[in-house]
């Protein structure tokens, strides 16, 4: 069980979070294709390593954040707001 | 006289402690574990093997035994599969063996033994595959002698406890305690946990900060410092908990657990009689115990020298100590030599006979080409030491690597984990000369390397023979290391036969991974105390108490105990459903609605990111006080939830959704409205127990509710169906919606949660001359069905989208971004041979049955669609149902069979989904 940072709590253990995915996937507007649709829909990196994704503090603030966790050794070295890009 | 016959004098004045094994009273004495009480008393054979039934007795003194597995205590308090080398005696355990028929001494199935051969690697994969592995695999269960499982619930009671510090050390020994005292003096909180016991006394200060749990097992490292800690609690008061688990958040540990002594390989290495020479050691210091009356010693180390003396000094006839080295320590030689014990080098046991106790070993001289000299020497206890292997587990499950090491020839940690230490014998540190550890002749099918799960050196062959050479494959292929002790008894060993038989060096060959819990963990310290009524929590309308009374049957509906139906006397559960069917299509019916979920959108932009969720109509032409029915959508087009919109002002949006899916939907707008519309000057407040919701049902409804003198104009054109009005009633603040699920003139009124009684109870009172009844979930899911208005969830599944039940394509409609629009027109979504929402119509007169399969006629697939709503018609009795139908629409008129337990039960005419009131007459009155 991961100990997550939340950026307006502080570290608290994992079950008081809910997993979002990963973060910074830009949701495309009514034209475009079914390919690009799809690829929003179900297309997701998985990468070995380091990794941007979204986690919701559900039991605590309600708030959702970004983290950038390494996805071998769950060190999580960032966590920044909603809007916020993370560099 | 001694408690057993192998208890030696100096501990004859401890109290005695009475036990029973396999029904036989025995006596051990204070301080004993199961197992030194067994080997005081004589008790060789304490298990028979998993696959040959071979006699088996305690080889260890540690959680790496895996011959002495036993049943404790009986009844509900079982426990199956505990290792009599960790648990403490207790006055009057009892002790069960767990395998072997008539007894553990006389086993009739040792007859499997002289099958070996046919028991090799792999063999249940290919001999038991005819007619299916599910015919063996009960008998097979109940030969590999796996313990019983309780058969009444456990009346003991477990904890669950977290907890922080800055440094926790496992493992009480030598290193381990050491490190206590360093870091008492430095940092703020210290843990020092141990299996065994641990006291404050000697090098161990009471230092306030010092928190010692003695009896307590690290089972498992996790992410981020996270340590689950095992605790046994024995002895306490009966009002203690059994074992008790500890989550301990650590921000450095250190593991000084030690390293666990590694058997000798050679033919018939596994009979009763034999130790690991440390653990006889443990024996005899620990609890008086001699390992025999004639002992001989085989090492490759230089461990055992000081178990050679030891067992001499304790009055022990020791015959000999083999070593395989070609030199040992001169100075070691001679101090055993001075008490009278010869030592042959170069020699190491071959052999051994003997059946239920070790009878002889066979001890030969190792030759560059193989034995020279060889002597069976009588002896009834044989100790080995083949050197230590660090004991890792944790270290590898908290991500440390691990490497075989040349010089400990033993897996070792490599690199470091940035906040784990890891020390003492455990870091290798009690490393030296090692000689060879594995006989050079013999039959490698009686070689074990897994005791508990007998594997031997032949099926590590055969397993690289057929080519399951990675130690992964391997582990699988011949379930090495795989039973309940998972193999902690001679993994190093193991690791180097394998990869000799590769013909590549050990440390080339890797490891199998290490995984928790490190010990068994019993499933009632797992849950704690979430058993029973504390499982999960129930939620309770605020009408529960006056639904009881008017005899309410409570079910589970998600996590809501609702009325599905009140029974009166003689009364069953179908009748009692039928009879509130018909009392609110002819009469007057009171329903608890309060868990519906509601959801309050306030602010500027309510309305228009409410309108944002639904797909079936646009939200902003909606005035205050009207109510819309919406079907909300994922993005990937499948229907998610369902319920009302209304407006109750200008800045206030109140959503109802489904009763299981009100946190569901609140998530999920927040969600949106933070991640994704963060501009939306909105709140999402969910106000579920806020309100008490009443609905009053029936062609009378609306006279009684004039009853109650609302502050507004209640006839049918001042407040027409799909409307809301906020008022006031009995004095309070209430919102009175008219909507109908049931397809009749309905109220539903919401006052707040408090007054929810009140309310109740007045209506009760005002409807009596009405005839006013309540009813249930059951009869209102029937009336709704009648309908043909969908449950989500019963009628639908992850996968339907609103075309599917008959709403069209909403994505053709201009109305704006909805989420799930886009979806909507993804050519999966509009096939023509989806399932579609029909109605069924019954040509029999049984209840078609829900989940029953449907199959059109001439059809080539397994199944065309399936019943997902049914019953009998309340009007003529006749069964119709709602249905999935593959391409559903184009079949109106047509005949389906309906499947149930592979047999065909009835046929229907597919038909539209709506059984009564096709024009809503009832409800627009």
């Amino acid at each position: 069980m991961m100990h997550i940072p939340c950026p307006h709590c502080g570290p608290r253990d994992e079950t008081e979070f809910s997993y979002g995915g990963p973060a910074h996937v830009a949701r495309p507007g009514l034209e475009a294709s079914d390919r690009e649709w799809t690829q929003y829909l179900y297309h997701r990196q998985n990468p070995k390593g380091a990794y941007r994704e979204r986690w919701c503090h559900s039991y605590g603030c309600g708030r959702w954040f970004n983290a950038l966790r390494d996805t071998t050794t769950h060190v999580i070295s960032k966590v920044y707001l909603m809007g916020e890009t993370g560099e | 006289m001694s408690a057993g016959p192998y208890r030696l004098a100096l501990h004859d004045d401890r109290t005695r402690v009475p036990f029973t094994f396999d029904g036989h009273a025995l006596e051990g004495i204070e301080g004993d574990t199961i197992a030194s009480a067994l080997l005081a008393n004589g008790v060789r054979v304490v298990s028979r093997s998993f696959k040959f039934h071979r006699p088996r007795g305690v080889i260890s003194a540690g959680f790496e035994e895996p011959n002495a597995l036993v049943q404790i205590h009986s009844g509900a308090r079982a426990i199956p599969s505990v290792r009599a080398t960790l648990v403490p005696l207790t006055p009057h355990l009892e002790v069960f063996s767990q395998s072997g028929w008539p007894s553990v001494s006389r086993d009739v199935l040792r007859a499997l033994d002289w099958l070996h051969l046919v028991f090799a690697a792999g063999f249940y994969n290919k001999a038991f595959i005819w007619p299916s592995w599910g015919v063996y695999e009960p008998v097979i269960r109940l030969l590999a002698g796996l313990g019983h499982t309780p058969a009444a619930r456990d009346p003991d009671r477990y904890e669950t406890r977290h907890a922080h510090c800055e440094v926790l050390i496992v493992g009480g020994g030598a290193a381990g305690r050491a490190a206590a005292q360093t870091y008492a003096g430095k940092s703020e909180r210290v843990w020092l946990v141990d299996g065994a016991e641990l006291t404050a006394a000697g090098d161990i200060s009471a230092a306030s900060n010092l928190t010692l749990k003695p009896h307590t097992v690290a089972v498992g490292m996790y992410d981020h410092g996270l340590v689950a800690l095992l605790e046994s609690i024995n002895g306490a008061s009966s009002q203690a908990p059994r074992e008790r688990l500890w989550l301990v958040r650590a921000r450095r540990i250190v593991l000084a657990t030690g390293a666990v002594e590694q058997p000798l390989i050679f033919s018939n290495n596994d009979r009763p009689g034999i130790f690991l020479a440390g653990a006889a050691r443990t024996y005899l210091e620990r609890h008086g115990i001699a390992p025999g009356r004639r002992v001989v010693i085989a090492t490759n180390n230089d461990s055992a020298y000081d178990v050679a003396k030891a067992v001499c000094r304790a009055g022990v006839n020791v015959l000999l100590v083999v070593d395989s080295r070609d030199t040992p320590e001169p100075t070691l030689i001679r101090e055993l030599q001075a008490l009278g014990v010869r030592v042959r080098s170069r020699s190491m046991p071959i052999d051994s006979s003997g059946f239920s106790a070790l009878k002889s070993v066979t001890v030969a001289t190792l030759t560059p080409g193989g034995i020279g000299q060889r002597d069976r020497i009588p002896c009834d206890a044989l100790l080995v030491s083949g050197g230590w292997s660090p004991t890792l587990h944790l270290y590898a499950q908290a991500g440390g690597k691990l490497q075989y090491s040349v010089a400990t020839c033993a897996l070792s940690a490599r690199g470091d984990v940035h906040h784990v230490d890891v020390i003492g014998a455990a870091a290798g540190e009690c490393a030296g000369e090692l000689g060879p550890r594995v006989s050079p002749i013999g039959n490698r099918a009686r070689q074990w390397v897994d005791l508990r799960h007998d594997v031997t050196v032949s099926d590590l062959d055969l397993a690289v023979r057929e080519n399951f050479c990675t130690i992964e494959h391997l582990k699988r292929y011949t379930t090495l290391g795989m039973s309940v002790d998972q193999g902690k008894l001679g993994q190093a060993a193991a690791t180097e036969i394998i990869a000799g038989i590769r013909g590549i060096p050990p440390q080339m060959l890797g490891h199998t991974t290490f995984r928790p819990p490190f010990v068994p963990v019993t499933l009632g310290a797992m849950v704690g105390r979430n058993v029973g009524d504390f499982f999960a929590p129930t939620r309770h309308t605020p009408l529960h108490a006056e639904q009881a009374a008017a005899g309410a049957q409570f079910e589970d509906y998600g996590e809501w105990q609702r009325a599905a139906y009140f029974a009166k006397p003689g009364e069953s559960r179908e009748d009692a459903i039928r009879r509130e069917v018909h009392l609110v299509r002819t009469g007057l019916g009171i329903y608890d609605a309060s868990s519906l979920g509601k959801i309050e959108l306030k602010g500027p932009d309510a309305l228009e990111f409410a309108d944002r969720f639904y797909c079936n109509s646009c939200l902003l032409t909606l005035k205050p006080q009207r109510v819309r029915y919406g079907l909300m959508l994922r993005d990937s087009g499948a229907i998610f939830d369902d319920g009302t919109v209304a407006v109750l002002d200008d800045d206030r949006v109140l959503l109802t959704t489904t009763s299981s899916g009100a946190s569901r939907v609140a998530a999920w707008l927040e969600e949106w409205r933070q991640c994704e519309w963060p501009d939306q000057r909105v709140v999402v407040v969910t106000v579920t127990d806020q309100w008490a919701t009443v609905a009053l049902t029936g062609r009378q409804a609306r006279a009684v509710l004039e009853r109650l003198k609302p502050k507004c104009d209640l006839s049918n054109d001042a407040f027409p169906h799909l409307s809301v009005r906020v008022t006031s009633l009995l004095g309070s603040e209430a919102r009175i919606y008219r909507v109908s699920f049931s397809g009749e003139l309905t109220y539903e009124i919401n006052v707040p949660s408090h007054r929810g009684a009140d309310l109740w109870s007045v209506l009760m009172d005002e409807g009596r001359s009405f005839g006013i009844g309540p009813y249930g979930v059951e009869a209102l899911l029937h009336l709704r069905m009648e309908k043909g208005f969908i449950h989500v969830g019963a009628d639908t599944d992850g996968t339907t989208v609103p075309d599917d039940i008959g709403f069209g394509n909403p994505a053709s409609a201009k109305q704006k971004h909805y989420i799930g629009k886009r979806s909507l027109t993804l050519a999966e979504n509009v096939r023509p041979d989806r399932l579609q929402l029909i109605g069924l119509a019954g040509l029999g007169r049984a209840a078609l049955p829900v989940g029953g399969h449907l199959r059109l006629p001439d059809s080539h697939e397994a199944t065309d669609g399936w019943v997902t709503s049914a019953g009998l018609l309340s009007s003529d009795g006749k069964p119709v149902g709602m249905a999935m139908l593959r391409a559903g629409r184009n079949q109106m008129g047509n005949l389906v069979t309906v499947h149930d337990g592979g047999r065909v039960v009835a046929q229907a005419r597919v038909v539209r989904p709506l059984f009564y009131d096709p024009q809503g007459m009832r409800t627009n009155v």
